[in-house]
C-alpha cells in the first residue's frame, strides 16, 4: 500500500486530497464539479481509478459523473433514476400521504468485484443498480414495493436511501437503510427485503416494537464479521451480532448517544468510532467539544479522542456518510465537518490533524487505499 | 433557412436559434458563451429545448423533466426582455428569437437570501 485518496463531497463541490501512507503532507484537487452539491462519491474497490460521483442542484437535479483516471477528469454518465413501476404514496412529516417523486441521490455503492457495478440510494428511498458503469440505471423495485412503504415518513433530511452495504461475505446479500423507516436486508440480490429493526426502540414513534419507522442514521461492518453491524440511531447506538435478526443498545458511557456517521476500525473488528452530538436539535458537540469516541470492545465501554480536535467552541456537525477508514497498516480515519474541515488520525484515533481547512460544508467523506 | 434533409419535399425548414445556458449547465455542456443550434419550423420553447437536449444529452433531465417535459421548479425561460416561463411549450417564440436577432436564455431563478 502507498498512499490514500480521500474524496470529499461538499454542499459545493468536490474535493480529492491525496498523501503517501504516512499521511502527514496532503494535496489537494478541486473544487471538481463547482457549485454542485455532493452528497457522495466511492471508488470502485475493484479498480482505484474509477470513481463515481453524485452532484445535484436544487436547480438542475441529479447527474452522475464518473472518473476512469483517478479523479483527474470526469464524464457524465445517465441521470435516469425513474422509478421502474407505478408509484404510490408514503407518508409526509404530518403524517399524510404523499407521492413518491425523485428529489437526488445520496449514496454510491460499487461493486466489490465488479467496477461498472454500482447500487444508488436515492431520495424518495428507492434502490438503483447499473451494471454497465453508469449508463443506464434500473430500479430493484421490490425495496420501495415492500407494503410497510406506504408507511415509510421521511427524516429530518427526507426520506432517503442512505446507507448501502453489499455484504463481505455473501453477494447476494445487501443491507440498506432509510430514514425514517429503518434497515433491511436481501439475502437475494435486492429481489426481497425484509425489516431488520427487532431491538431498535425510537421515542419519536409510538410504537416502540414497530417493525418499520425507525430513524436509523447510519450501519458499518467489518469484513471479517459479517454477521455483526453496529449502528447510529438517531438516539442510541446500536449492534446487532445475527445479520440484523436482533440489536441491542451499546451505548455505554457515551456522553449522548445522538450522532451520525459510525465507522469500524479496517483490522479490529470491535473497534468502533462514533461523534456524539448534543441532539437532535442542536446538531453539534456537547460543550463545544468536537470529540470521536472510540469503542476497543465492540460498544458499551468508550473513551474520547481529543488530540488534535478542537475543544472549545467549535459547533460544527458530522454527517452520516463524512466518515471513513483505510486499510493501511496503521489504520487511518477521516471526517469531514459542516464547517469544511476535513481531520484524518494515522493513528486510529489517538491524534487527529486538520488535513483541509475552509471547504464548504462537508457532506461526504471516502477513503481510497491505493496500491 | 433549411436543414440537412432541405431537398426531401416534406422536410422541415430549420431555423438558427441563440441559446443562453446558465453557467453550471455550461460547465457541464462544457460550451462558453452562446449556444447556436438549427431549430426545426415551428419554432417553439419544446423544439429549441429538444435541440438542446440532442446536442448535448448530458443536460437530460438539467432543465426538464426528461419524460413529462416539465420545467424544473428553479429553471426559467426568458426572450426578448419577457418571461416566458409559464407560456405553453408548444407556443411560437417570438420572432427575433426565430430569426436569430435574440437569444433563447435559460437561467436558474433567483434564490438567496
Amino acid at each position: 500500500m502507498t498512499g490514500v485518496r480521500v474524496l470529499v463531497g461538499t454542499r459545493k463541490g468536490a474535493f480529492t486530497l491525496t498523501s503517501d501512507g504516512a499521511r502527514r503532507d496532503w494535496a489537494i484537487e478541486g473544487p471538481h464539479f463547482a457549485g454542485w452539491q455532493v452528497y457522495h462519491m466511492a471508488g470502485s474497490p475493484a479498480d482505484p481509478n474509477r470513481i463515481y460521483a453524485a452532484p445535484s442542484t436544487d436547480w438542475s437535479g441529479q447527474i452522475i459523473q464518473r472518473s476512469d483516471d483517478g479523479g483527474k477528469t470526469w464524464t457524465t454518465v445517465s441521470n435516469d433514476f425513474a422509478y421502474a413501476t407505478p408509484t404510490t404514496d408514503h407518508l409526509w412529516y404530518d403524517g399524510t400521504p404523499r407521492p413518491w417523486e425523485f428529489k437526488r441521490i445520496w449514496h454510491l455503492e460499487p461493486s466489490r468485484t465488479d467496477p461498472d457495478t454500482v447500487y444508488a440510494g436515492g431520495e424518495d428511498a428507492a434502490l438503483y443498480i447499473t451494471k454497465d458503469g453508469g449508463q443506464t440505471w434500473t430500479e430493484l423495485t421490490a425495496l420501495r414495493e415492500h407494503p410497510s412503504g406506504s408507511t415509510w415518513q421521511p427524516g429530518a433530511g427526507g426520506l432517503c436511501l442512505h446507507t448501502i452495504i453489499l455484504d463481505a461475505a455473501d453477494p447476494n446479500r445487501i443491507y440498506v437503510a432509510i430514514s425514517a423507516a429503518g434497515a433491511f436486508r436481501s439475502d437475494d440480490g435486492g429481489a426481497s427485503w425484509l425489516p431488520i429493526n427487532k431491538g431498535l426502540r425510537s421515542g419519536e414513534i409510538p410504537d416502540q416494537d414497530a417493525e418499520t419507522g425507525h430513524c436509523v442514521h447510519r450501519i458499518a461492518q467489518h469484513p471479517s464479521r459479517p454477521e455483526t453491524l453496529y449502528m447510529q440511531k438517531h438516539w442510541d447506538v446500536m449492534r446487532t451480532d445475527d445479520a440484523g435478526g436482533q440489536w441491542r443498545e451499546v451505548s455505554g458511557n457515551l456522553p449522548t448517544d445522538f450522532g451520525f456517521p459510525i465507522a469500524v476500525h479496517a483490522h479490529e473488528p470491535e473497534t468502533i468510532y462514533v461523534v456524539p452530538i448534543t441532539s437532535d436539535l442542536m446538531h453539534f458537540p456537547p460543550e463545544g467539544q468536537l470529540r470521536v469516541y472510540r469503542s476497543r470492545t465492540g460498544g458499551d465501554e468508550w473513551e474520547p479522542l481529543t488530540s488534535g480536535l478542537p475543544q472549545s467552541h467549535c459547533y460544527v456537525n458530522i454527517l452520516r456518510d463524512a466518515m471513513a477508514v483505510d486499510t493501511l497498516d496503521d489504520c487511518g480515519i477521516y471526517f469531514g465537518t459542516t464547517g469544511g474541515q476535513v481531520y484524518c488520525s494515522p493513528d486510529g484515533g489517538d491524534t487527529w490533524t486538520a488535513i483541509a481547512r475552509d471547504l464548504p460544508a462537508v457532506l461526504s467523506v471516502e477513503v481510497q487505499t491505493l496500491p | 433557412m433549411t436543414g440537412p434533409n432541405s431537398g426531401e419535399r416534406e422536410s422541415p425548414t430549420y431555423r438558427h436559434i441563440r441559446v443562453v445556458l446558465p453557467a453550471h449547465l455550461k460547465t457541464l455542456a462544457k460550451v462558453t458563451g452562446e449556444v447556436r443550434l438549427e431549430v426545426p419550423e415551428p419554432v417553439t420553447q419544446h423544439a429549441v429545448l429538444t435541440a438542446v437536449e440532442q446536442r448535448y444529452p448530458m443536460l437530460l433531465g438539467t432543465i426538464r423533466d426528461r419524460y413529462t417535459f416539465k420545467r424544473r421548479a428553479f429553471i426559467r425561460f426568458y426572450a426578448c426582455e419577457m418571461d416566458l416561463s409559464n407560456e405553453p411549450p408548444d407556443a411560437p417564440l417570438p420572432e427575433p428569437v426565430v430569426a436569430g436577432a435574440e437569444p433563447y436564455i435559460v437561467l436558474g431563478a433567483m434564490a438567496g437570501g
